[in-house]
């Protein structure tokens, strides 16, 4: 899940375009660009989608971090891929978002300044090629737990964009559990790589889905919009209940001395992870926030002198196209 | 030389610079000025390593000593790479590494025109396919060394210093040697003269409409593709890319 803890806006329309709106939903209408829809409903869209996006974009640091390392030619090459994918998802999201009546600029700049988030877990460090892995496995896993029921959300574009985005994630997933395979099949150094990142994205992993929110009345208004379409908790067991076999299958240990089977709810018993982290790495503190944060202004700063070169020629073309007219 | 060692080196030299290149241009990632170039970054990038895993695996099977593609990226010090001198330089600021591309392109876009003629049905492959990407990798290279060239006095500056310090590096992929000679007579390689010129000629046009002045001086820097002598930079790209193979031997990933 690549955005967390989005807080619904108060909405104050008219409570018959309200109605009317809800019933559209209810129906299980798409909401287009053009339709009307509540100021709420658009605000809480803008934060969600821009903060998925701003995921996509961040998220390319901490694999960027080993595409100049990885192993073989195929391994340097997947991960290229993957992380041009993530460039590829950052760009329809943020397109989704333009049509609510927001530029990239100013998301880009919302992100940058701080007043925008991303997901936590890209304030994590990437400390060995097992990370590639366990990112892939794990991260986009629950990436993809949060996505797959968000291709049903009400909003046209933002719909569209996950199924697009839900394509290539299962590809990602399925290239970071064949990287956990082949370490944990390879020699003893490999796999206890392979077990070091288990322990290090598992509870990091588990903090994606954002704490829970059974009570919380800005889910539940999200929820109403077909905006969220599940709750936190409802998404990390689904998580917890895949992941686990999984980690069997390789011989890996997941970190929780608590994980049982639970016959009667048919899923796990797990631990929560450490929530004063979570809050912690949301308000700035985690390992990496500072390095991530402080690449993208850099990248977005030695730019500008790019972004202008390149609007100058296009204006100068214009122009003389329109003097040739 | 023999002909199965002139071909061994040449086809080196071929995987090398798409290896040397395409690391370079993946050290970007996340890094580009603008989300269409983080993208349109990562998949040349994605290209040249495409390109590699071919030249590299046709190297390995030509010299016949049981080596793969990875063992020839991943195994070699840097006095036995062959990659042209511009593609290891590091890269700079955007109008550099975008400039570097353009004058790379350039080249290898009339090469692989040529190889796709060549005299061995697997290079004649190699080289149709990596003509395709080729061919958009140049489009775009020398549409942004234009736009950039001619957009604001800063971008231009900019790429003016970065034709400036990358120029001395252009004479070395039409300077032939022993191995280019035994390629071009057994009817692989083309004739680099020939090469030269049409390369003058597009890039020429390039710099005009980018509204950038070519150095006038003819100074070539040399010891790339023949390995006599690389520059500091290969060392240090090489200790990156092939930590995980020197530090966990014989391991598979």
């Amino acid at each position: 899940m690549y955005a967390q803890m989005v807080t619904s806006e108060a909405t104050q329309d008219d409570p018959d375009k309200l109605a009317a709106f809800q019933a559209r939903i209810d129906a299980g209408d798409k909401i287009e660009p053009k339709d009307w829809m509540p100021e709420g409903y658009r605000k809480t869209l803008i934060r969600q989608i821009g903060q998925h996006a701003h995921s996509e974009i961040v998220g390319q640091l901490p694999e960027g971090n080993w595409i100049t390392r990885a192993p073989t030619l195929e391994r340097k090459a997947i991960l290229l891929a993957k992380v041009q994918d993530e460039a590829g998802h950052g760009l329809y999201l943020y397109g989704a978002a333009e049509t609510l009546g927001v530029s990239r600029d100013e998301l880009t700049e919302m992100l940058l300044d701080g007043r925008m988030k991303y997901s936590s877990i890209f304030n994590y460090p990437t400390l060995t090629w097992a990370d590639m892995g366990a990112v892939g496995w794990l991260v986009d896993g629950a990436a993809i737990m949060n996505q797959v029921p968000l291709q049903r959300t009400s909003y046209g574009p933002y719909s569209r964009a996950m199924i697009r985005i839900c394509k290539e994630e299962s590809f990602h997933q399925r290239q970071g559990y064949h990287i956990m395979m082949k370490m944990a099949q390879g020699t003893p150094a490999q796999k206890k790589m392979a077990q070091d990142a288990l322990n290090r994205f598992w509870y990091p992993s588990l903090m994606m889905f954002g704490p829970s929110d059974t009570d919380s009345v800005h889910s539940a208004q999200s929820m109403k919009w077909k905006i969220k379409m599940n709750t936190n908790d409802e998404l990390r067991q689904k998580f917890v209940d895949q992941t686990v076999p999984q980690a069997q299958y390789l011989g890996l240990s997941v970190p929780d001395e608590t994980l049982r089977w639970n016959d009667e709810k048919g899923g796990y018993d797990f631990a929560e992870p450490d929530w004063s982290e979570f809050y912690d790495v949301i308000k700035g503190n985690g390992p990496c926030n500072t390095e991530r944060l402080a690449a993208r202004n850099k990248a977005w700063d030695d730019g500008a002198w790019v972004r202008e070169g390149l609007m100058a020629h296009a204006e100068k073309k214009r122009a003389a196209r329109m003097a040739a007219e | 030389m023999t002909d199965r060692a002139a071909l061994f080196e040449y086809l080196l030299r071929l995987g090398d610079s798409t290896l040397i290149l395409g690391h370079r241009v993946s050290e970007w990632c996340g890094h580009a000025p603008a989300l269409e170039e983080d993208i349109a970054l990562a998949n040349t990038a994605l290209d040249l390593i495409g390109q590699t895993q071919m030249w590299l695996g046709l190297a390995g099977e030509v010299e016949g000593a049981g080596r793969s593609a990875d063992d020839l990226a991943m195994l070699r010090d840097v006095w036995e790479f062959r990659n042209l001198l511009l593609v290891e330089q590091p890269n700079g600021d955007y109008g550099k590494t975008i400039l570097r591309q353009c004058l790379f392109d350039a080249f290898h876009f009339e090469l692989l025109t040529e190889l796709t003629h060549a005299r061995d049905d697997r290079i004649a492959g190699i080289a149709a396919k990596a003509l395709k990407e080729v061919t958009y990798h140049l489009d775009r290279s020398s549409e942004t060394v234009i736009g950039l060239g001619d957009g604001t006095e800063e971008s231009n500056a900019r790429l003016q210093a970065a034709l400036d310090l990358l120029w001395p590096y252009v004479g070395e992929m039409f300077a032939a040697d022993a191995v280019d000679a035994a390629m071009h007579k057994s009817g692989i390689a083309p004739d680099l003269a020939v090469l030269r010129s049409r390369f003058d000629t597009r890039i020429d046009a390039i710099l005009t409409e980018a509204t950038l002045t070519k150095p006038d001086s003819a100074y070539a820097q040399s010891g790339g593709k023949t390995g006599f002598r690389h520059s500091e930079h290969l060392g240090h790209m090489l200790t990156q890319m092939q930590w995980l193979q020197r530090a966990y031997p014989g391991a598979t990933w």
